[in-house]
C-alpha cells in the first residue's frame, strides 16, 4: 500500500511542482502518464526517495519515508523498493548473476536462481551486461529489481526503448512480478501503448494543472 | 560484494591498472633494493668489525688500512717491522692482538697468514679436517671451498697479489688440511694458514731462521692466554720448514688487529703509534661510519629518484581513479539505489587505490629479490659479497608508505564517489 499527500517539489529558482495525492493497494497497478519534463521522474524519485519533497508525505505500508533520515531511507530502500530503469544501469565490470546479487539486501542465491528462470535469463547468468540484447538487459534489470522481495517497484519508462513485442512482454513481467510479490507497481511513461495496458491510469499534466 | 567489485573492477580496465601497478612497482622495488643492500652492507661491516679497536699497520690512508686489514676489499697500504710491531702487542693495554700477513691470493680469494686467535675470533669452526699446524698446510672459508671444490688433501698454488691472472708461486704448493663452517663473515672468503706459510713463499733468496719463528710463536703464546693447542703444536714442527735466511730486523707482517684491556686506558694509544713511529694506526668503527657517510651521499640520491616514482605512482592511482569516475558515475548512483551507503561507497574507491597500492608492493617486493640475486651474483665476482634475500628492518615502514600512497591517491575520488546525486545522474542519459 503506498500513498501521497500534497507532494511539493522545488528545484531551486523555480516554481514548485506540485503532484496528485496517489494511493495504490499491494498487488495493484498505477501507470502515471505524462510527455517529458513535466516531473514523472521526480514523482518517481521522490516515491523511491532518491529525493527529498519539500512538502507533503509518503507513506509505503504505513511508513512515512518523508520522516526518515538519508541513511534509514537507503536502508529502506535496499530493503523495500525496486527500481526499474529505462535503460538498465549494470555494473559493467560484473557478470549478470553478480549484478542480480548486487544489493547488500538480496543476496539469496537460491531466489535469484528462482527469478532468473521465471525471467528466462536464467543461461544468461555467466554473460557481461554489455553482451546482452536490449530486451535481454531489460529483463535482468526487473529481475534485480524484485530481487528483495520489494514491497514497491517503481518503473520509470521501462518500455520507451523497446520494441512492441518486447513491449508487451516487459509489461506483463512486471504485472507478474508484482503479484507474486505482492508488491504496489509504479509506472511512470509518455508511452502511450502502455494505457491499454494498465486500467488505472493518472495523466501527470492535467492533474498537475488540477492541483 | 565491495571486495568482488573492486577485484573485477580492477581487471576490468587492465592498461589503466597495470600503468598504477608498474609505477609502484618500480618505486616500492628499487627502494627495497637499496634498503636491502644497504642494511646487509652495514650489518656485514659491522659483523666482520668484531670488536676490533684498532688497526695498526703501515702508513698510508687509515680507510684502506680498515678496508684492507678488515675486511679485505681493498689492497694492503704496505708492510710493517715485526720487530716495531711487537712492541705494539706487547704493550699493557692490549688484551689481544693478531697479527696478520698477506698479499697473496687464490682465485681472487686472499690468503692470509694469522694465528688461529683470528680464526676464534669469528667464530669458526672446522666442519671437515683440521687445523693449520705446519708451515703451507691451508684452511679454506666456506665460500672458498664452496667455489673451488676442494678437499682435504688437495694441493693448490697461490697467485702473487690480488689480481687472479698474476704471478703464480709455482714451487712453493699450499696443502688444504681443513674447511670451515660458514659463518657469515670475512672468514667465509679468506685461505688462511700460519704466518710462515707467507713468508716462506715470499722469501726466496733468504732462509728464515729459527729464533725469528721463535719470535712469532712466542709472540702469539704471550698474547693468547685462553687457548694454545695449535700453537704449541705448530711450535714443535714449525722450524723444519724455514727454508731461507731472513735477519729478525727485516721479518714484515702486514697489519695488527688489536683489542684494548680498557677503552679509557687506551685513548692516547693511535696518537702515539701515528706520532712516534712510521706506522698508522686507524679506527675501524670511525672509517666505517666515514665510508657509510660516504655511500650515503649516493643512496640519498637514489632514493630521491625512487620517491619521484612513487609519487608519481602515487598521482597515477589518483588520475586512474578519478578519470575512471565519471564513467562510473551511473555505476555508483546504481550501488545507492540498490541499498548501499554514501560511506560504503567510500570506502569502494579506497579500496580500490589500496588494492593498486598492495599488487604493486608485493610485485616490487618481488623485483627487489630478483634485483638482489643478480645484485649478488655481480658482488660475489667483483668483490666477493654476497647478499642473501632475507626480510630486512624497515620493510615494513616501506609497505606503510605505500599502504598510505594508495589510501591518499584515492581519497578525492573517495569523496566525490560518496557525494553522488542519485537522482540527478539517474534521470541524465
Amino acid at each position: 500500500m503506498v500513498k501521497t499527500y500534497d507532494l511539493k517539489y522545488a528545484y531551486s529558482k523555480s516554481e514548485p511542482i506540485v503532484l496528485p495525492d496517489i494511493q495504490v493497494k499491494a498487488g495493484e497497478a498505477l501507470l502515471i502518464y505524462g510527455e517529458s519534463g513535466c516531473g514523472k521522474t521526480t514523482f518517481l524519485h521522490l516515491l523511491a526517495g532518491l529525493r527529498r519533497p519539500t512538502g507533503g508525505q509518503i507513506f509505503i505500508e504505513d511508513n512515512n519515508t518523508t520522516n526518515m533520515s538519508f541513511s534509514q531511507i537507503d536502508r529502506y530502500r535496499g530493503q523495500n523498493i525496486g527500481i526499474v530503469y529505462q535503460q538498465p544501469y549494470f555494473i559493467e565490470s560484473l557478470s549478470i548473476w553478480d549484478n542480480l546479487v548486487l544489493s547488500p539486501f538480496a543476496t539469496s542465491k537460491k531466489k535469484a536462481r528462482a527469478i532468473s528462470k521465471r525471467l528466462h535469463i536464467d543461461d544468461l547468468l555467466t554473460r557481461y551486461p554489455n553482451q546482452l540484447s536490449t530486451g535481454q538487459q531489460q529483463r535482468a534489470g526487473i529481475a534485480r529489481a524484485v530481487m528483495n522481495s520489494p514491497k514497491l517497484i517503481l518503473a520509470d519508462e521501462p518500455t520507451s526503448n523497446l520494441d512492441n513485442k518486447n513491449c508487451t512482454h516487459v509489461i506483463n513481467l512486471l504485472l507478474e512480478e508484482s503479484r507474486n510479490n505482492n508488491a504496489a507497481l509504479i509506472i511512470v511513461t509518455h508511452d502511450d501503448r502502455l494505457r491499454s495496458e494498465i486500467g488505472n491510469c493518472i495523466d501527470l499534466k492535467t492533474a498537475v494543472n488540477k492541483a | 560484494m565491495l571486495g568482488k567489485i573492486v577485484w573485477k573492477n580492477i581487471i576490468y580496465k587492465p592498461l589503466n591498472s597495470a600503468l598504477c601497478i608498474c609505477l609502484l612497482l618500480f618505486g616500492v622495488g628499487i627502494i627495497t633494493l637499496l634498503l636491502l643492500i644497504q642494511n646487509q652492507l652495514e650489518q656485514k661491516f659491522h659483523r666482520d668489525l668484531k670488536n676490533v679497536d684498532l688497526v695498526v699497520g703501515a702508513k698510508g690512508s687509515p680507510l684502506q688500512l680498515v678496508l684492507s686489514a678488515i675486511y679485505h676489499l681493498d689492497a694492503p697500504t704496505g708492510n710493517i717491522k715485526l720487530a716495531e710491531a711487537h712492541k705494539i702487542m706487547n704493550n699493557p693495554v692490549v688484551k689481544e692482538a693478531i697479527p696478520l700477513a698477506y698479499g697473496d691470493s687464490y682465485m681472487g680469494y686472499r690468503i692470509l697468514g694469522t694465528t688461529w686467535d683470528y680464526i676464534n675470533k669469528y667464530d669458526g669452526q672446522i666442519v671437515v679436517g683440521e687445523a693449520y699446524t705446519e708451515s703451507m698446510e691451508a684452511v679454506l672459508g666456506a665460500d672458498v671451498a664452496e667455489s673451488a671444490e676442494h678437499k682435504v688433501g688437495d694441493v693448490f698454488h697461490g697467485t702473487h697479489g690480488e689480481a687472479r691472472n698474476g704471478h703464480v708461486h709455482e714451487d712453493h704448493p699450499y696443502t688444504v688440511v681443513g674447511i670451515l663452517q660458514e659463518t657469515n663473515t670475512v672468514l667465509d672468503r679468506l685461505v688462511l694458514c700460519n704466518i710462515e706459510s707467507v713468508w716462506s713463499v715470499h722469501s726466496h733468496d733468504k732462509e728464515v731462521n729459527h729464533s725469528d719463528v721463535d719470535t712469532i710463536h712466542s709472540l702469539e703464546l704471550d698474547l693468547n692466554h685462553e687457548h694454545d693447542h695449535d700453537h704449541h703444536h705448530a711450535h714443535e714442527h714449525g722450524h723444519n720448514h724455514s727454508k731461507a735466511v731472513q735477519t729478525a730486523d727485516s721479518m714484515e707482517i702486514t697489519a695488527i688487529l688489536l683489542k684494548y684491556k680498557s677503552k679509557m686506558s687506551a685513548l692516547r694509544m693511535p696518537r702515539i703509534i701515528n706520532e712516534q713511529t712510521n706506522m698508522q694506526a686507524a679506527l675501524p668503527a670511525l672509517e666505517v661510519n666515514r665510508l657509510f657517510y660516504m655511500i650515503g651521499v649516493g643512496v640519498t640520491t637514489i632514493e630521491l629518484i625512487a620517491g619521484g616514482i612513487m609519487l608519481m605512482a602515487g598521482l597515477g592511482v589518483f588520475f586512474v581513479l578519478f578519470n575512471r569516475l565519471r564513467e562510473r558515475k551511473y555505476e555508483l548512483a546504481l550501488l545507492r539505489s540498490v541499498g548501499y551507503s554514501p560511506i560504503q561507497l567510500f570506502l569502494l574507491l579506497i579500496l580500490e587505490g589500496l588494492a593498486f597500492a598492495i599488487i604493486g608492493y608485493l610485485l616490487g617486493w618481488l623485483l627487489s629479490r630478483i634485483g638482489i640475486h643478480f645484485i649478488s651474483i655481480k658482488a660475489q665476482n667483483d668483490f666477493n659479497l654476497k647478499f642473501n634475500w632475507e626480510l630486512v628492518q624497515g620493510e615494513g615502514w616501506i609497505f606503510l608508505l605505500t599502504v598510505l600512497i594508495g589510501i591518499l591517491s584515492s581519497l578525492i575520488p573517495a569523496w566525490r564517489a560518496m557525494k553522488v546525486d542519485v537522482s540527478s545522474t539517474l534521470s541524465q542519459k
